[in-house]
């Protein structure tokens, strides 16, 4: 690939857990990120997300395989690797020693700014991620959203090629959301390349050029999400719930309606990939009642990366 | 990866050695702007637990007609303290400028997790926390010195070798430095009572500051016990370095024992430091 800016090959980490024994938290998994992409990990808790963007922000060192970010090999020389990776990780580690402006003026500094040029940038990007008004604010009375979008600052300050954000959106309001995600679409649009991992599939969806869909430590599938959307084969998924043997419900409903692809049982509903759902409810609460359940409720939804992970892996993302 | 790729990355990254002592004197001028920015702070924990030692045992208690020191007499008791108090002001400077910290960034603020992601090696990061210790106990040693010789109400016997204080003094920072460190990243936020109890007042209380090495051969098991304790080397050091008068252990040991337990402790915390952020 021509503009892959990181290249991670067999990477694997093997933790030896004190009980049970060792843990694979990341199994053989190969890593191709673009220049100017945004990459989304997406994953329930425990997939190993975090483990990988640790491996590849020098946290966390691979059991085996190999990282090349920006041309340098970041297993074989970390601390050079660190000038080019900025991190937002998923707990506030501002300075809380230190006043918003100052936690960005130091950073400057540890990155071989001068203090002139240092305060510059620092005051530039108060600006860019609107806290100019909270400079002189110690970090601990910022809100969640703005302590984040502080972080997002302070990774972008020393232009990394590479900004890596482990969920970035976890515990924010919505506001704060759209307004980090302002700011990200922003950075976006001037060419940073951005990695991050996410349990939101809505976000995944929605922002991320591909998405890569992880779990148990592997990647099962990695694509745009249109494509990773278009890969279920499905127009629509119908989603039933009814009471009965829904073994045998799922079994008589894609046997007897036209153009039920697939059912899986989900959290007590049955979730039926279709390929177009126009006229299709009456038929399916028919079917039901022929084979002896009664149906609760009826939705219908175009299939989302939700139903990628689901069909995946058999299992709902959030569980 | 294209060529041009290759080498426009590599063309922006700056030599390691050079992003390294950026790095390091960066995160050096960050602890020594707090300590300027906080310096109320730093006076009061510095000064007032051996204002208050030196200004009971060696004023107070002469003019109260109390005896300290034995029969040897207030003004060689508070001679000697000088060196203890000094030897203390500079350990206490590990375990506050340097563990306490320590503590609250890795097991409460997690904040070290982004200070190790400064472009330097993670073991720098750690040897960078021993000199901010180091320059604090050496700052805090400056300023403890007056109240240590004039406060007492006896005359104070100063004879000041200079080549031992320059050399010795910066030694016993070191020690202080990265004993702070090991102990930082070892003690969990809930120990922090504990770490006083069993290891700041046992070295402090057996660290010689109150007697001289020599003076425990009444208490012959006593004295070979302390020599585990690294303060005992500091303040005899200091002894040798400060005042007349009072023995001292030989300046050989001294070095020796000081230098041993620097590298020890330096070894046993910046592996630990490592440890702690990279898995």
């Amino acid at each position: 690939m021509a503009d892959a800016i990181i290249q991670a090959h067999g990477l694997t980490k093997i933790y030896d857990a004190a009980v049970g024994g060792r843990v694979v938290a990341v199994d053989e998994i190969d890593l191709q990120i673009e220049s100017g992409e945004i990459y989304g990990l997406l994953g329930p808790n425990g997939a190993g997300k975090s483990t990988t963007i640790g491996m590849l922000t020098t946290r966390v060192v691979p059991t085996r395989g190999s990282i090349l970010i920006g041309g340098v090999d970041l297993v074989e020389r970390p601390a050079l690797a660190k000038q080019l990776i900025g991190v937002v990780p998923q707990s506030n580690t501002l300075d809380r020693a230190m006043t918003v402006f100052e936690n960005l003026e130091f950073h400057g500094r540890y990155f071989g700014m001068g203090a002139k040029r240092a305060r510059t940038v620092a005051a530039e990007l108060l600006q860019r991620v609107r806290l100019v008004e909270r400079s002189k604010a110690p970090v601990m009375a910022l809100s969640g959203g703005m302590a984040q979008r502080l972080m997002v600052a302070r990774a972008i300050m020393h232009r990394p090629q590479v900004l890596f954000l482990d969920e970035p959106t976890a515990g924010l309001d919505p506001q704060s959301r759209i307004a980090l995600w302002e700011i990200l679409g922003d950075l976006h649009d001037d060419g940073q390349t951005i990695l991050l991992t996410t349990h939101y599939m809505e976000e995944a969806d929605e922002f991320c050029d591909r998405v890569a869909v992880m779990d148990h430590g592997k990647i099962l599938a990695l694509d745009t999400p249109a494509k990773l959307k278009a890969s279920i084969g499905a127009g629509r998924i119908v989603i039933v719930s009814a009471s009965g043997d829904l073994e045998m419900l799922s079994q008589a409903l894609v046997a007897g309606v036209d153009g039920a692809r697939e059912a899986r049982t989900i959290d007590g509903r049955i979730h039926l990939s279709v390929d177009d759902s126009t006229g299709l409810l009456p038929r399916i609460i028919d079917c039901a009642e022929a084979a002896g359940a009664s149906v609760n409720d009826l939705s219908v939804t175009e299939p989302t990366l939700e139903s990628v992970f689901i069909n995946l892996t058999g299992k709902d993302l959030r569980e | 990866m294209s060529t041009t790729q290759e080498e426009r990355s590599l063309s922006e990254l700056r030599p390691a050695g050079q992003a390294y002592r950026a790095a390091f004197v960066g995160l050096l001028g960050r602890d020594l702007y707090l300590l300027r920015k906080d310096l109320k702070i730093f006076l009061l924990r510095t000064l007032i637990q051996p204002l208050l030692l030196v200004f009971v045992f060696t004023y107070v208690f002469p003019k109260t007609g109390q005896s300290v020191g034995g029969s040897s007499g207030a003004s060689r008791f508070s001679t000697q303290l000088v060196a203890g108090v000094m030897g203390l002001a500079i350990v206490f400077q590990g375990i506050q400028a340097v563990a306490l910290p320590l503590v609250q960034e890795f097991g409460v603020s997690r904040e070290i997790e982004d200070r190790v992601l400064a472009p330097l090696p993670t073991w720098m990061v750690g040897l960078q926390k021993i000199v901010t210790g180091l320059l604090q106990g050496l700052l805090a040693a400056c300023l403890v010195f007056p109240i240590a010789s004039l406060v007492p109400a006896t005359p104070v016997h100063l004879h000041i070798r200079w080549a031992v204080l320059l050399t010795l003094a910066p030694l016993a920072g070191w020690v202080a430095g990265s004993l702070g460190l090991m102990l930082g990243t070892k003690v969990k936020p809930f120990q922090v009572p504990l770490l006083f109890s069993l290891i700041v007042l046992p070295l402090t209380f057996l660290g010689c500051t109150y007697f001289p090495w020599q003076d425990l051969q009444n208490v012959v098991w006593l004295k070979w016990v302390v020599l585990a304790n690294p303060v005992v080397y500091m303040t005899e050091g200091f002894r040798a370095a400060l005042v007349g008068g009072i023995p001292h252990m030989p300046l050989v040991g001294i070095y020796g024992a000081l230098v041993g337990f620097g590298a020890l402790f330096t070894w046993i915390g910046v592996t630990g430091f490592e440890r702690r952020v990279v898995s």
